[in-house]
């Protein structure tokens, strides 16, 4: 087997410390945080995993941390990473900002170190997806104001006349998180670890979805398609499907994601109008979702036969797949009558992990794959078996991940709307929970493989930073930007 | 929701749409016509190496999109969802759920409508009546009694025939229908640390437990000046208080020296939730009855 790796072109003087120094801890966190989602399936199938250093381990405070490790210190790491390489390469330009350059890594880090330790202290905003206390959230806003420049300073001093659409996404992901941020997070502080939120009720649940979906939204998708953009067709070695299709679809899916987050919300205290049109914007989200996988997967028409012997190309195309699995999903659970059955079942639990495992995690090792010989100057990676065996642990841990929840989820559901002739509910609510004990330990094997390919990926990269042997990769060179 | 705001969702919603419809519609087409052309395939542009092909939206996708969109604007029409619009239908969830409610109670009058006015002691006759009660009690009562009544620290048993407001059926209606208020109030500050240990050990020995009978005798007397007010003189309690018997070694809150002694010193409050407002007549009298025939399970097997 062998790997395809992309020809780099000549480079102008580009920054790959930043990247480089963000590619190592993208690794180190999603080690770290994908390790403690096993822990935590490990406590739902044997719940006395709870006590071996209460109250630090309870689930109720390792679940934020999980979900922040992965989301934010995995996921963002990735995405500082992929984001300042893609920029440089296609804007042909050195990035711009100076000591905004470092701060964002160094500052970045430090969140995530603040975060590991608040959060097992119970310190915690109680909003999800956003639970780190106020001064942490001021930190994030300057480091995100930070990357905000660092990012458009980059695009404003390109030396390519036109802005490729990887940085569309990117640029539309770094503005709309920094909004997302901000708002949600508005809160009075009571103490140096206490705040409560600027809003209320029913408003106060409307603001924390219209953040918590658009997390999901920008971050995990849109920034996610910037990577797409960049490293399937260099990985491929072929044009982008359509110039058309990026247009559409980008310009409908920023703009019709924001909508979305009151499908959160359904059959709650939400006003009718709020929940409808949450659902419809929801389900019109289906075509500009779509359009991205589209884009992706027709781009290696052509190259199909590369999928036989490269296995980061895999990577990158099997996330597509499950990228569209999980965005037909998500229209259809907003649905209300759908949402009846899915909401508040490990549906919800499933669909989230076929986006986060099978897509964000997937195209991200793949991104991952391809950059790590060429930012220490490699011929390839250390082993391309390797990385191989990972593909298939991370496939087969994501399809036993969700199948699991699926089977889960409307179990669950149905037991719960289950109802006698004479009105009375046939299932009391631990009967479900007792039902849904097999879902869980087959989600607990299929997390565990996931992390086991984490792992083999952390020595393939370590072996490949290390070994001497491999390295003189010659700059192959493809000529420099041919802007109209 | 004011005019104003109303209008704002209205327009931002239709503004959104049609920036959306343009969109796509504007980009239909291929920007350079002759794809047969290898030089007008791509878009000209090339960044680091990659290049952009010109083809045109895929058809089914297309029709898809606009699928979406003609379902969306349909369901808006019918549905609220445009601000103060209504919507043609008039539907609201509250609506929903309100002739859903009035269903549901169209098809209970049926089943259980003959209870409202059959005796509690005649419906724990009845076999049928009394599983029905039983899933009425496991889906309300549970929670706290216990799947099987047999109850929880703090939460009475039902099934053992010792009762603290009255076993018999008005009362336990009374029961279910207005709830309970127990307050045992706090002993220590009126009777001092001294007092809560030897009214603890009298307690003990009312119950033949292990205790010290020469602090039990010093009980005794506080017992008799401030503790039978409820309790009684006899210590058997008062269920029209709901002053639990303290001589039956049956315990809502434990029977260790520490349990009790924390009950006197500090109190004990607990309330039983009323469910007048939470389940019909009916189905108050069927768990009513299903309760009443737990404590008489001998009986009823018999």
């Amino acid at each position: 087997m062998t790997t395809t790796v992309a020809k780099t072109g000549p480079a102008p003087d580009y920054d790959y410390n930043i990247v480089r120094q963000f590619t190592v801890m993208s690794v180190v966190w999603g080690v770290f945080g994908m390790a403690m989602g096993v822990l935590i399936a490990a406590q739902l199938a044997w719940p006395q995993l709870n006590d071996f250093f209460q109250p630090f381990s309870h689930f109720g405070r390792l679940r934020p941390l999980h979900t922040n490790a992965v989301i934010f210190a995995f996921g963002g790491s990735v995405l500082f990473a992929t984001s300042y390489y893609v920029v440089q390469r296609t804007c042909q330009t050195r990035l711009w900002g100076g000591w905004l350059v470092p701060f964002t890594f160094w500052g970045w880090q430090l969140v995530i170190v603040l975060a590991a330790i608040t959060l097992p202290m119970g310190l915690t905003s109680a909003k999800e997806y956003a639970e780190l206390e106020w001064p942490i959230d001021i930190l994030i806003a300057l480091i995100w104001v930070a990357y905000a420049m660092v990012f458009f300073g980059t695009i404003a001093k390109r030396r390519t006349s036109h802005i490729y659409v990887a940085n569309w996404f990117f640029g539309a992901y770094i503005i709309t998180i920094a909004c997302l941020h901000i708002v949600n997070n508005l809160a009075v502080p009571a103490a140096a670890w206490k705040s409560y939120s600027y809003f209320a009720g029913t408003a106060d649940a409307m603001i924390q979805w219209w953040y918590g979906h658009n997390a999901v939204g920008f971050f995990l998708t849109a920034a996610f398609l910037g990577i797409m953009y960049y490293f399937v067709p260099k990985q491929a070695g072929r044009p982008v499907y359509s110039y058309q299709l990026s247009i559409v679809h980008f310009w409908a899916l920023i703009s019709i994601y924001v909508w979305a987050g009151g499908h959160h919300l359904h059959y709650s205290a939400l006003p009718d109008w709020t929940q409808s049109l949450a659902m419809i914007m929801s389900v019109i989200l289906l075509a500009p979702s779509w359009g991205g996988m589209i884009n992706g997967i027709m781009t290696l028409s052509g190259a199909w036969h590369k999928l036989r012997t490269d296995p980061t190309l895999r990577f990158l195309v099997v996330s597509l797949s499950f990228y569209g699995m999980s965005t037909f999903e998500g229209p259809m659970m907003s649905i209300k009558t759908v949402n009846a059955l899915s909401h508040n079942t490990d549906w919800t639990v499933g669909h989230v992990h076929s986006g986060a495992l099978g897509w964000v995690a997937m195209i991200s090792i793949g991104a991952l794959y391809h950059l790590v010989p060429i930012l220490w100057h490699r011929k390839e990676m250390y082993s391309v078996k390797l990385i191989n065996a990972h593909f298939w642990l991370a496939t087969v841990g994501t399809v036993l991940y969700i199948a699991a929840m699926w089977v889960n989820g409307i179990t669950q559901g149905l037991m719960w709307r289950a109802f006698n002739a004479d009105g009375t509910l046939t299932y009391s609510f631990v009967e479900s929970v007792v039902a849904s004990y097999p879902g869980y330990y087959v989600r607990f094997i299929g997390g565990a493989l996931f992390v086991l390919g984490m792992l083999l990926m952390a020595y393939n990269v370590f072996r490949t930073i290390t070994d001497k042997e491999n390295a003189e990769q010659q700059d192959n060179t493809v000529p420099l930007a041919q802007t109209a | 929701m004011t005019t104003f705001w109303s209008l704002w969702v209205i327009v931002l919603t239709l503004a959104n749409l049609a920036l959306v419809c343009w969109v796509l519609f504007a980009n239909r087409k291929v920007a350079v016509d002759d794809q047969q052309e290898p030089g007008n395939q791509t878009t000209g542009h090339v960044y680091d190496g990659i290049e952009e092909y010109d083809n045109p939206l895929p058809r089914w996708w297309f029709l898809m999109f606009v699928g979406s969109l003609v379902f969306s604007a349909i369901y808006l029409v019918i549905y609220p969802g445009m601000g103060n619009f209504k919507g043609v239908s008039g539907w609201t969830s509250v609506g929903e759920l309100k002739s859903d409610q009035q269903k549901a109670m169209e098809k209970f009058d049926e089943t259980f409508g003959k209870y409202v006015e059959m005796p509690v002691e005649e419906i724990a006759q009845s076999r049928d009546a009394l599983k029905m009660g039983a899933r009425i009690f496991a889906n309300n009562c549970a929670v706290c009694h216990g799947a099987d009544g047999g109850g929880n620290y703090g939460f009475p048993n039902l099934t053992d025939n010792d009762w603290l407001y009255g076993g018999s059926p008005e009362q336990i209606l009374e029961t279910l229908y207005k709830g309970r208020q127990g307050l045992m109030p706090p002993q220590g500050p009126i009777i001092g640390e001294e007092g809560v240990r030897t009214t603890a050990e009298y307690v003990l020995s009312l119950n033949g437990l292990e205790h010290n009978a020469e602090m039990a005798a010093e009980g005794k007397k506080v017992f008799g000046q401030v503790c039978m007010a409820c309790h009684g003189m006899d210590a058997k309690g008062n269920q029209a208080l709901g002053a639990p018997n303290l001589t039956d070694n049956i315990w809502l809150y434990g029977s260790s020296r520490e349990q009790i002694q924390h009950t006197i010193r500090g109190g004990r409050s607990n309330q039983m939730p009323a469910q007048d407002d939470k389940l019909r007549d009916d189905k108050i009298r069927l768990v009513a009855a299903y309760v009443y025939s737990l404590s008489r399970q001998e009986e009823v097997e018999q």
